[in-house]
């Protein structure tokens, strides 16, 4: 693969001389490749229906509208699978089964940037593996949906006790561009395609760091340096950018889809002095990174990440597990809020997702301890809008505003309190669980027959 | 501990912390004394002499006591971290860092972490400053199914951890420890078994006198034959084990792996045995009840992570302790790498389980005993450790709120009385970076 990098750059580098639209200023739309036609650019579309729903109202409850506003006492409206209005106590329920929400909580569903969920299944065996194609440095013509076990038990857990509605399943790490993503509803399916979240870009894995140096530097081969992996992305963006589409080549259709500003650049990146390189790296060969990924020093450069409108999808108080989240601290979400940066909280794992929610409280909690004060509802935007902006269904989900999608939790109590948990979770206006009825709880065809069958988990 | 404590005191003079042992009283604070039961209002603790000599409502403060008003706080005893690697490694993912586990050695049994142990670890100081004094480190297994010798340890930030060396012997079976001994079950069931054997002949051949001395170390030239399997310095690590001295830690998921280990008490009648991790605990609750072996559970493991943790729910906990089993949280693998500051919020979890329809939650008072006097417990320090009673260690922390909280955190921590330093890598970076300004001096001109 190495050589065949090497062969393939000599070959993108005389073209690109002339591709002069893929200078690095930004992102383009146009583009002189070859177009693909729906069918080739999305074919293996989203199946996924609504499910039917009842005209419900949620009432008495104190909403977190996700986009930092709170109500109390309001009243969110939910038909035909769209939020009808979120509002006070005035609005008028007539119509709809009213849900008493005194005491309780509405966020829109929690929304996971980060997960394996499905590519790095539970059981946890290596037949089911399949999250990182750690056999080249570059692969972006891989697809994570491809690789998405949709009976994954993990994605029920994320539902019941994580109030998820929705995630971004990554490739894993190993390599410096792992392959796109996919977007899910958190919604069981027999197939993944009955899972995609409809009309969501794809995104593009990236890493930079110890990672991919580690993988191929201890296969002998490049990178093994953090030099090394910057000099294979340039070349292999490089090589995009002479892409012209007549034979098509399935790892420079996602690169090139990159340059065109259609697919986001998800990087995982640790360190800050690293992720300031990244960002003159995408200035350079012309593409935008929408979201760091873990960037446990993003507290660091909250200026830099601010300016270049980029977000940070961290953990709470991940840290010192590997050499570069050396310097992880639990104010780091707090600390890019005040520098006025775009904060996502990510899981990462398939127990994180369950308590994203608490992670959110946690990093709040550190900052209010130095003296950064950050609203409740201010934070559940991490959970929800956030993390729906950078992964480009912000104007689907993510918040509760009258025509979007009806991805909602009801919460038993308030949600940045470690003695809450969802009572109820509607995906575009469908009940999909519900703490009192046992069988609003999916069970996936891998546990049916076996012990633990239903239990609540 | 304290006579240690002082030492260090002295010797770091030019640090400006630790101190000596104070005598305090925390008045009018809502204390929770960790033995289950729930919070107690407008309470006092009082600690004298690295001990504390009361907690409750009608604590009158001696005179010449240093009285903190505890008005809108929360005092509980400092918290037991059961089956951590603290101590161990700097950085988990850095090989030269990390102690916690030796694929390479010829020793199993025989390994002891005591002498390893670096109490100045940033992952000392910072789960220290979220509460936790005192814990239970192991050694993970990797060279076989036995990780070796584990010790109990204050997390004090002084030259001295141990609290007891070599307090327990770890063993994996399961499907960890089939992998270790050379692909089964039935081969670690084996091993383990022979280990076993050989330390017991071993032990009555080279009459190895019971006591605080270590067995390893005891020169003998007694003849073991020459079908042993285990060497010499593992077998002597095995005769406390065999002999009840020393208790044996078993790492099991699965039911029926549970009941497995609960019947090698008929081969071997004097184990102390405890399981660790038990997922599927609460299918085996009344036979480990039974057998009055205790546990040192993951709270909030739920998913059917391998196939022996298939029945995995977050009520196991609670289950099992409806069902009379002891049982303590611990051992926070898999979700947040080993950070044992995260215990209050597992805990807290399990009181969150209470308003779940078909789950088996704590009280919050069983809770926090999970995480507190219950481990201590297990670890041979009943009423001395992880309680707020007369005649245990002076482990104190005052909290701004519910300690179980997300929202809370530990604003001063005593151990054996001696107020511990707050400050660590991650305060230190926190303070440096509250602003991004470096128009005057770089940063690292900032400390």
């Amino acid at each position: 693969m190495l050589r065949n990098s090497l062969i393939a750059g000599g070959l993108a580098l005389a073209l690109s001389a002339c591709a002069t639209a893929y200078a690095g200023d930004g992102p383009k739309t146009a583009s002189n490749a070859a177009a693909l036609t729906p069918e080739q650019a999305d074919p293996y579309p989203s199946t996924y229906r609504a499910y039917p729903g009842r005209p419900t109202a949620l009432v008495g409850a104190t909403v977190y509208d996700g986009k930092g506003g709170r109500i109390d006492n309001g009243t969110v409206l939910l038909r035909d699978g769209k939020l009808v209005a979120v509002g006070d106590a005035s609005l008028s329920t007539e119509g709809y089964d009213r849900i008493d929400g005194t005491g309780k909580f509405v966020t829109p569903g929690i929304i996971d940037i980060h997960s394996h969920l499905g590519v790095y299944p539970s059981p946890s065996v290596s037949a089911q593996s399949d999250g990182n194609e750690a056999t080249a440095p570059t692969t972006p013509q891989v697809w994570a949906e491809h690789s998405v076990w949709p009976q994954d038990p993990g994605f029920s857990r994320a539902l019941a006790n994580g109030g998820v509605t929705a995630l971004q399943i990554l490739p894993g790490s190993a390599n410096l561009m792992g392959g796109r993503s996919a977007i899910l509803k958190n919604v069981p399916s027999r197939t993944v395609q009955g899972m995609k979240f409809p009309g969501a870009p794809y995104g593009f894995k990236m890493a930079c760091g110890e990672n991919p140096k580690r993988v191929y530097g201890s296969k002998g081969r490049m990178p093994s340096t953090r030099m090394g992996n910057f000099a294979v992305d340039r070349q292999t963006w490089l090589d995009a950018k002479g892409y012209d589409g007549k034979k098509r080549d399935l790892g420079k259709e996602t690169l090139k889809g990159v340059l065109d500003g259609k697919i986001l650049v998800h990087n995982h990146c640790y360190r800050a002095d690293e992720m300031a390189q990244v960002i003159d790296m995408a200035k350079e060969m012309g593409y935008r990174v929408t979201a760091f990924h873990h960037a446990v020093e993003a507290y660091k450069i909250g200026d830099l990440l601010k300016q270049n409108d980029i977000c940070s999808a961290i953990w709470a108080d991940w840290s010192g597990f590997k050499m570069e989240s050396y310097d992880g601290i639990p104010e780091n979400a707090a600390l890019l809020w005040k520098e006025g940066a775009c904060v996502v909280i990510h899981s990462d794992d398939e127990n994180g997702i369950q308590r994203l929610n608490q992670e959110a409280a946690k990093a709040q909690a550190a900052g209010r301890r130095m003296g950064i004060v950050i609203p409740d509802a201010e934070v559940i935007r991490w959970l929800t809008l956030n993390p729906a902006h950078a992964m480009g269904i912000d104007a689907m989900t993510g918040s509760l505003e009258a025509g979007k999608m009806a991805d909602v939790v009801l919460w038993n109590g308030n949600p940045l309190s470690v003695y809450s948990r969802p009572e109820k979770v509607w995906i575009d206006g469908a009940l999909l669980y519900d703490a009192d009825n046992r069988k609003l709880r999916p069970v996936s065809d891998f546990e049916l027959g076996q012990v633990g069958e239903g239990d609540v988990k | 501990m304290i006579r240690r404590s002082l030492l260090a005191a002295a010797s770091l003079a030019a640090f400006a912390s630790p101190t000596m042992a104070q005598d305090l009283a925390i008045t009018n604070a809502t204390v929770a004394t960790g033995d289950g039961s729930e919070p107690i209002q407008h309470a006092t603790v009082l600690v004298r002499g690295g001990k504390v000599i009361a907690a409750g409502p009608d604590v009158a403060v001696p005179q010449g006591v240093t009285a903190i008003d505890g008005t809108g706080k929360w005092v509980t005893p400092g918290l037991f971290a059961s089956m951590t690697t603290l101590g161990l490694s700097d950085v988990d993912g850095v090989s030269e860092s990390n102690d916690t586990a030796a694929r390479g050695s010829p020793f199993g049994a025989a390994l002891d972490v005591t002498p390893a142990l670096n109490p100045w670890s940033q992952g000392v100081a910072v789960t220290r400053d979220g509460g936790v004094t005192r814990a239970s480190v192991y050694e993970r297994p990797a060279s076989s199914i036995f990780g070796g010798q584990g010790a109990v340890v204050d997390l004090g930030a002084d030259p001295d951890m141990v609290v007891r060396p070599r307090a327990f012997q770890l063993v994996a079976l399961g499907e960890y420890g089939a992998r270790l001994a050379g692909g089964s079950r039935v081969s670690a069931q084996a091993e383990l078994r022979n280990a076993l054997r050989e330390a017991r002949q071993y032990g009555a051949d080279a009459k190895l006198a019971s006591g605080k001395s270590d067995p390893r170390m005891v020169d003998n030239g007694v003849a073991r034959g020459e079908d042993a399997l285990l060497n010499r310095f593992d077998a002597a690590a095995l005769v406390p084990v065999v002999n009840g001295e020393q208790p044996l830690y078993v790492h099991v998921e699965r039911d029926a792996d549970i009941r497995s280990v609960l019947r090698l008490k008929q081969e071997f009648p004097k184990l102390k045995l405890v399981l660790v991790g038990a997922s599927e605990g609460w299918r085996a609750a009344d036979a480990i009840a039974a057998a009055q072996v205790p546990v040192i559970a993951d709270a909030l493991d739920d998913l059917p992570a391998s196939f022996e943790q298939l029945a995995a729910t977050q009520s196991n906990v609670g289950r099992m302790m409806r069902a009379g089993v002891t049982v303590a949280v611990g051992n926070l693998a898999g979700t947040t790498g080993d950070q044992p500051r995260n215990l209050p919020q597992f805990a807290g979890n399990l009181v969150a389980l209470t308003k779940i329809p078909g789950a088996s939650g704590l009280s919050w008072g069983q809770a926090l005993a999970a995480i507190t006097s219950v481990p201590a417990q297990i670890a041979g320090y009943s009423g001395r450790f992880g309680v707020l009673k007369p005649g245990a260690a002076g482990d104190v922390v005052i909290w701004d709120g519910d300690p179980l909280e997300l929202s809370t955190a530990p604003e001063r921590v005593f151990i054996d009385g001696v107020e511990q330093p707050r400050d660590n890598h991650q305060t230190r970076l926190r303070d440096r970076y509250k602003t991004l300004d470096t128009s005057q001096l770089p940063k690292a001109y900032d400390w």
